[in-house]
């Protein structure tokens, strides 16, 4: 790792003014990203400035027909919150299966949207959930946030501090991880709203995460696994690696949807 | 430099160290604490894993600086004197190691494991669990065998680390 200088920020606006004062500074959160791609020297920020002790940054919200959940709030803290497990189970299950239990203890919503890693889970989950991204400047829709892989609508100085959704009428997350890292080969997740079905999906897409058209369309008329029967995704702009070929993922994607949908009807 | 201070097995501890150091680094370079080891480059093997605040972390993926002012609870801070932690002593019994390289972060990882389910555990979230620690010796099949002994020897109940 090259030379770095760490500081600790209390508050969002302490956060900030950090950064700006910064040569070339980052935001670590739980570093579960961040510091080993230092350790690879791919990344060599001057300065480091910790979110991790902002309370301001952290908890999960169940009011009424809205969930909001801070940008600190761990995997782990997600996965196993009792109100969340009630208002949308399917993003407790998402978290739970998120690397290990040690990284989950450390990495946080935030970090893994804003790193936007064409192959995490999150990403699946705040696109097909139609989440707001909140951030210290203003609030991002989701379909709007995510840009192309590892790039966001985010400014440098700019800090998510939380996302918000309405709840789900159902939702579903299904992924085929790959087995040595726990990524997603292929991640999709499913939700019903009130106004539509929207389906996002992680692990596959040149461009990262992107919302399969072909699967929603299809979950319109009928929210059961049986009606992706006969549906097929173009392998056009999927990635093609030593996992897995861009066939196999548009294949993969139609599999995962249906787990999903099963998932979400409750098994 | 960073001044950093925590609080490692019970004693408090300081050091002058740069802010890039590891808290695996420091851990062994500094506290002479070798047991917690480093087995990749990647954060994958766990066998860095330590207890942060009573959570189980991975000690290289995290700077010392990161961890100031928390509490660290390593390898050496299980076993009571003399008298080894259930958990260790499980992992002997069941012939939970044969190097023993990944033993430490093993343990670390299991003690957390057990801590978070007061419920008791099974093979297969135990084998769940484990997906961050890795072994080359064993198999797993006794390591799972040892957490699981570990697990019911503790009574199903949450036992605190140290
Ligand atoms: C062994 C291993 C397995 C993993 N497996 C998975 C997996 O299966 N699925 C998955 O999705 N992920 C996986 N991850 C990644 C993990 O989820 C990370 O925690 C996550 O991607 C990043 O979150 P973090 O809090 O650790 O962010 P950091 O590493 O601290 O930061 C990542 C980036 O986000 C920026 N950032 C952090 N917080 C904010 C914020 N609030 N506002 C603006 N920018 C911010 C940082 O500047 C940095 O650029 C794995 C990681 C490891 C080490
Ligand atoms: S040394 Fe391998 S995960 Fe820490
Ligand atoms: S006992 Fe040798 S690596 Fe696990």
């Amino acid at each position: 790792m090259h030379q770095t200088t760490y500081h600790r920020a209390s508050s969002i606006s302490e956060a900030v003014k950090m950064l700006k004062e910064a040569e070339d500074g980052k935001f670590v959160a739980g570093g579960q990203t961040l510091i080993p791609t230092m350790k690879q020297r791919l990344a060599a920020p001057s300065d480091l400035i910790d979110l991790r002790h902002i309370g301001e940054l952290k908890g999960i919200e169940v009011a009424g027909n809205t969930v909001k959940i801070g940008a600190g709030t761990t995997h782990a803290e997600v996965a196993r919150d009792a109100a969340l497990a009630k208002a949308c189970p399917a993003l407790c299950h998402l978290a739970a299966h998120i690397g290990d239990p040690h990284v989950r203890h450390m990495g946080t919503l935030g970090g893994s949207i804003a790193n936007n890693d064409p192959a995490a889970d999150y990403p699946a989950a705040v696109l097909a959930l139609a989440a707001t991204v909140h951030t210290n400047k203003r609030e991002i829709a989701a379909d709007d946030f995510f840009v192309d892989l590892f790039e966001t609508a985010l400014e440098d100085d700019e800090i998510v501090t939380a996302i918000s959704f309405a709840v789900p009428e159902k939702a579903g997350y299904a992924k085929f991880p790959n087995p040595a890292s726990r990524y997603a080969l292929t991640g999709v997740f499913v939700a019903k709203h009130a106004d539509g079905v929207r389906a996002a999906v992680t692990g596959a897409g040149e461009n990262g995460v992107f919302r399969a058209e072909a699967i929603e369309k299809a979950l319109v008329g009928a929210f059961e696994a049986s009606a992706l029967d006969g549906t097929t995704v173009p392998a056009d702009g999927l990635m093609s690696d030593i996992h897995a070929s861009a066939e196999y993922r548009a294949n993969l994607i139609v599999v995962m949807a249906k787990r999903a949908v099963q998932a979400a009807n409750g098994g | 430099m960073a001044e950093i201070s925590m609080t490692v097995n019970g004693r408090k501890v300081t050091g002058t160290v740069e802010d890039r150091t590891l808290l695996v680094h420091f851990l062994r370079e500094n506290l002479g604490l070798t047991g917690t080891h480093v087995g990749c480059d990647t954060s994958q093997c766990g066998a860095c894993v330590v207890h942060l605040d009573g959570k189980a972390v991975k000690s290289c993926t995290m700077l010392a600086a990161q961890a100031s002012g928390s509490e660290v609870t390593t390898i050496e801070g299980l076993a009571q004197g003399a008298e080894l932690h259930p958990v260790q002593a499980a992992f002997r019994e069941h012939h939970g190691l044969q190097c023993g390289f990944c033993t430490p972060g093993m343990i670390m990882a299991a003690v957390d494991m057990i801590n978070r389910h007061p419920e008791g555990l099974d093979e297969k979230t135990v084998r769940a669990e484990l997906e961050g620690n890795l072994c080359r010796c064993t198999g797993y099949h006794n390591i799972v065998k040892a957490v699981l002994a570990a697990a019911e020897a503790m009574g199903g109940k949450a036992v605190k680390a140290a």
